[in-house]
C-alpha cells in the first residue's frame, strides 16, 4: 500500500485553486487591496493618546496665576480651550451631547486664597464616560499644578511652590520611547488583516464545492482529505505573503514603523501564524453547510481574536479567564511576535515562547477538520 | 476475484433517517455489458450509484465492484470507475482544458498532456477547449462530463441520467459513443428516463422505492410483462375515455391520431375493441414504457 498522500494530486488541487483564483479577480483584488486600505485607514485614524479635547474654562477669578495656569494647560497639548459655551449650565449640556470633553471652573477668590497660602481647589468636570479618552489629559494635568506657576510664585509666594520631591523618578520608555501609536497599531493589523482575510477565504473553500455541487465529484476522484485541505490551503498561504509584504513595505515607508529585529525570523513566523488561521478557516469550511455560515463562523471568531489578543485593550488589563481565553488565539501570540521582533528586536529564544502555542493550536485544529471533512455525502 | 462481473452486489440497503432509500438491492452487471438503470425520480438510482462508487456507505449489504469489496475498498474502486453525476460537477471557472487537466493530474495519467488532447478530441470538444465550463450549453457540459470521466480509462463508467436535457442528435451521438466503450470491454451502469435509451442497454434493471421490480434483457422485459397492446385508428375525441372503459384494457395513451391500448388480456381487448363501431385496430408490440408503467401502477396499487 502506497502512502495515502501523493505530491501529483496535491499539485492537482493547487493548481486549480490557483486559477479559480486568478479568475476570480475581485475576491483577489480584495484580498491584496483589503490590506492596504485598512492599513492605512487604521493606521493613520487609530490614535490611543488623544489630544486637544475640547475644553471650557470658567475663571471667575482672573490673575495673571489663573491665566497661566490655563496658558500651561493649553500647552500642554491635551486640551483645546474653546471660547463658548458662556455658561456651566450650556458647558454641561454640551458635555452631556459631546461636544465638551473637559469643564474646569476656577472659583472667585481662587488667586486670593492661592497667594495665602490656603490651598484653594479648582473643579475639573471630565466626560469620563471613555476612560480611554480622558485618562492621559487628566494625569497631565495633575502634573500641571506643580509646575504651572513656578515663574510666577517667585520672591516671598515662592514658597507656596512645591517643595522639590526627596527622591526622583527617572522614566525610560522602551521601545516606544515617542509613544507612537502606529508603532503599537501596524505591526497589530497585520495579525488582524491576515486572521480577518484569511479565515473568510479558507472558509468559503470547501462550502463552495459543495455549494456549486462540485464536492460530489471531488469525493469521486481518489483523492485524500488532506490533499485537498493542504492544496486549498497552499495557495492561500502565497497571498497571505503578499498581504505580509504590502504590509510590511507600508509600515516602514509610510508609517517609519521600525524593523530593528530579524526580516527572516519575522517571516517564518508569519508562515506558522498563516498556516494556523487557514486550518481553522478549513476547520470552519467542513463545518459550515453555506458559504454564508461559513462567513458568520469567521466573524465569530474575529471578533474575540480582535477583542481579547491585546490589539485593542491591553492584555495585562484582562481577568485571568479572558487572558486564559486570549492565550488561545493565535493573533494573541503572533501580536506579541510581530511587536516583539519589529520593536524590540527578538530573536529566537525570546519568540519561541509564542511560536509553540501557535503550533500547538494549528495542530489541534487541522485534526478537528480532518475529523469533520466528510469522505462520503452521508 | 472475479473477473466476469464488473459489479456483484447483494442486499444493499441504505436510509437517510428513517427513510428508507434503497431496500436490500441485488444487482449484477457483466464485463462490457451495458446496463440500464430505470425508475420513477425518487426511486433510489442516484443512491445506488453513489453506493457503488464509495460516495455513501451502504447500511447492509455487500458485494464487490470490479472484484473490489464496495465497503472497505472504495479507494481502489475509485481508481478504477468513472463516475458521472447528476448534477454538473466540474469546475464552471475552469475551462474545458483545465478541467480535463486537472482531472489527469489527480489520476497522475502518463503523457498528461497528450491524454487530455486525445480525451478532447474524441468527443469534439477541440474547438471549445479554451472556454470556460459554465458558459457551455447542456449538451457541451455533458460531452466534457464524460469526456472527464472517461480520462483515467475507468474499467466501469457509472452514468446518472447522463443525457437529461440534451437534444436527440447529441443524445444519439453520446449512446454511439457508450456502445463504442462497450465493445472495448468497459462495463456501464447508465440511469435514465428515455425509453430509447433504455432499448439500447443490453440489460434493464426496474427500480421503485428502493426495490428492484424487474430485470433483464429488454425482450425478456416485455414478454414478462404479458401485455398485449393494439393500436387504434379513429377521428373521434371521446374515444379514449370509451377505450379506458373497455374491459381489459389498462393503459390507454394518445399519440396523435392514433391511440395505443394496452392490458395484460389480449382476447378481451380484441373483443372489445370490435364491438366499437367505426374502429380500426391492429395488434402491435408492447414498448418499454408500457411496461415499466404497467410495473409502476402494480407497486402503487400493492402499496398501503
Amino acid at each position: 500500500m502506497k502512502s495515502p498522500l501523493a505530491w501529483h494530486r496535491l499539485w492537482a488541487i493547487v493548481l486549480k485553486e490557483f486559477v479559480q483564483m486568478r479568475r476570480d479577480r475581485i475576491t483577489f483584488a480584495m484580498m491584496v487591496g483589503i490590506p492596504v486600505m485598512q492599513l492605512i485607514l487604521f493606521g493613520f485614524a487609530i490614535n490611543t493618546d488623544p489630544k486637544r479635547l475640547p475644553t471650557v474654562v470658567f475663571n471667575a477669578s482672573p490673575s495673571a496665576y489663573t491665566r497661566s495656569f490655563v496658558a500651561s494647560m493649553e500647552n500642554s497639548g491635551y486640551f483645546d480651550v474653546l471660547t463658548s459655551p458662556a455658561t456651566v449650565a450650556k458647558a454641561r449640556e454640551a458635555m452631556a451631547i459631546g461636544d465638551v470633553q473637559f469643564i474646569v471652573s476656577i472659583p472667585p477668590d481662587f488667586s486670593r486664597q492661592l497667594v495665602r497660602g490656603e490651598k484653594p481647589a479648582l473643579l475639573l468636570e471630565a466626560d469620563a464616560s471613555d476612560p480611554a479618552a480622558t485618562g492621559n489629559a487628566i494625569s497631565a494635568l495633575n502634573s500641571l499644578n506643580q509646575s504651572a506657576l513656578q515663574h510666577d510664585l517667585k520672591g516671598l509666594l515662592a514658597t507656596l511652590g512645591t517643595p522639590p520631591p526627596p527622591f526622583e523618578i527617572r522614566v525610560q520608555r522602551n521601545y516606544n520611547p515617542e509613544g507612537i501609536t502606529q508603532y503599537n497599531i501596524v505591526p497589530g493589523l497585520m495579525g488582524t488583516i491576515l486572521t480577518m482575510t484569511l479565515i473568510m477565504m479558507t472558509g468559503m473553500a470547501i462550502t463552495r464545492e459543495l455549494e456549486r455541487g462540485t464536492m460530489e465529484n471531488l469525493l469521486a476522484f481518489p483523492v485524500h482529505p488532506l490533499e485537498v485541505m493542504i492544496g486549498k490551503i497552499l495557495p492561500y498561504i502565497m497571498v497571505g505573503y503578499i498581504q505580509v509584504a504590502v504590509i510590511l513595505i507600508a509600515a516602514y515607508f509610510l508609517f517609519s514603523v521600525p524593523i530593528v529585529g530579524s526580516l527572516t525570523l519575522l517571516l517564518a513566523c508569519v508562515l506558522i501564524f498563516l498556516a494556523a488561521n487557514l486550518t481553522v478557516g478549513m476547520m470552519f469550511s467542513t463545518i459550515a453547510k453555506s458559504q454564508l455560515q461559513a462567513m458568520q463562523m469567521t466573524f465569530f471568531f474575529f471578533l474575540p481574536s480582535l477583542l481579547l489578543s491585546g490589539f485593542m485593550f491591553p492584555f495585562r488589563g484582562m481577568p485571568v479567564w479572558a487572558q486564559f481565553i486570549g492565550e488561545g488565539l493565535p493573533l494573541t501570540h503572533f501580536l506579541r511576535i510581530v511587536r516583539g521582533i519589529m520593536l524590540k528586536g527578538n530573536g529566537w529564544t525570546e519568540t519561541w515562547p509564542n511560536v509553540w502555542p501557535m503550533l500547538v493550536f494549528m495542530v489541534v485544529v487541522m485534526l478537528i477538520g480532518f475529523k469533520r471533512y466528510r469522505k462520503t455525502l452521508d | 476475484m472475479s473477473s466476469e462481473s464488473a459489479i456483484d452486489v447483494h442486499g444493499l440497503s441504505k436510509s437517510f433517517g428513517d427513510k428508507h432509500v434503497v431496500n436490500d438491492l441485488n444487482l449484477q452487471v457483466g464485463k462490457g455489458e451495458i446496463f440500464g438503470f430505470l425508475g420513477p425520480n425518487g426511486s433510489g438510482k442516484t443512491t445506488v450509484i453513489r453506493m457503488l462508487c464509495g460516495l455513501l456507505t451502504p447500511d447492509a449489504g455487500s458485494g464487490t465492484c470490479l472484484g473490489f469489496d464496495v465497503l472497505s475498498q472504495s479507494a481502489e474502486i475509485k481508481k478504477q470507475v468513472g463516475y458521472m453525476t447528476q448534477r454538473f460537477s466540474f469546475y464552471e471557472d475552469l475551462s474545458i482544458r483545465e478541467n480535463l487537466d486537472f482531472v489527469a493530474r489527480l489520476y497522475d495519467m502518463p503523457n498528461r498532456k497528450q491524454t487530455v488532447q486525445a480525451g478532447m478530441e474524441d468527443l469534439g470538444l477541440m474547438d471549445r477547449a479554451d472556454q470556460l465550463a459554465g458558459t457551455l450549453s447542456g449538451g457541451w457540459k455533458q460531452r466534457l462530463a464524460l469526456a472527464a470521466c472517461m480520462l483515467h480509462r475507468p474499467r466501469l463508467l457509472l452514468l446518472d441520467e447522463p443525457t437529461a436535457g440534451v437534444d436527440p442528435k447529441a443524445r444519439r451521438d453520446f449512446w454511439d459513443e457508450i456502445h463504442r466503450l462497450a465493445e472495448q470491454g468497459i462495463s456501464v451502469l447508465v440511469s435514465t428516463h428515455y425509453m430509447d435509451e433504455a432499448a439500447r442497454c443490453h440489460r434493464l434493471a426496474y427500480i421503485a422505492y428502493g426495490h428492484l421490480l424487474a430485470s433483464g434483457t429488454p425482450e425478456a422485459l416485455i414478454a414478462q410483462s404479458g401485455l398485449a397492446s393494439f393500436s387504434v385508428k379513429d377521428n373521434s375525441s371521446a374515444l379514449a375515455e370509451r377505450l379506458r372503459k373497455l374491459p381489459g384494457v389498462q393503459q390507454v395513451v394518445a399519440m396523435g391520431n392514433v391511440y395505443s391500448v394496452s392490458g395484460q388480456d389480449g382476447e378481451l381487448i380484441k373483443a372489445g375493441l370490435a364491438g366499437l363501431p367505426d374502429v380500426q385496430f391492429e395488434r402491435t408490440d408492447t414498448g418499454l414504457e408500457q411496461v415499466f408503467i404497467q410495473l409502476m401502477e402494480n407497486v402503487q396499487d400493492a402499496a398501503p
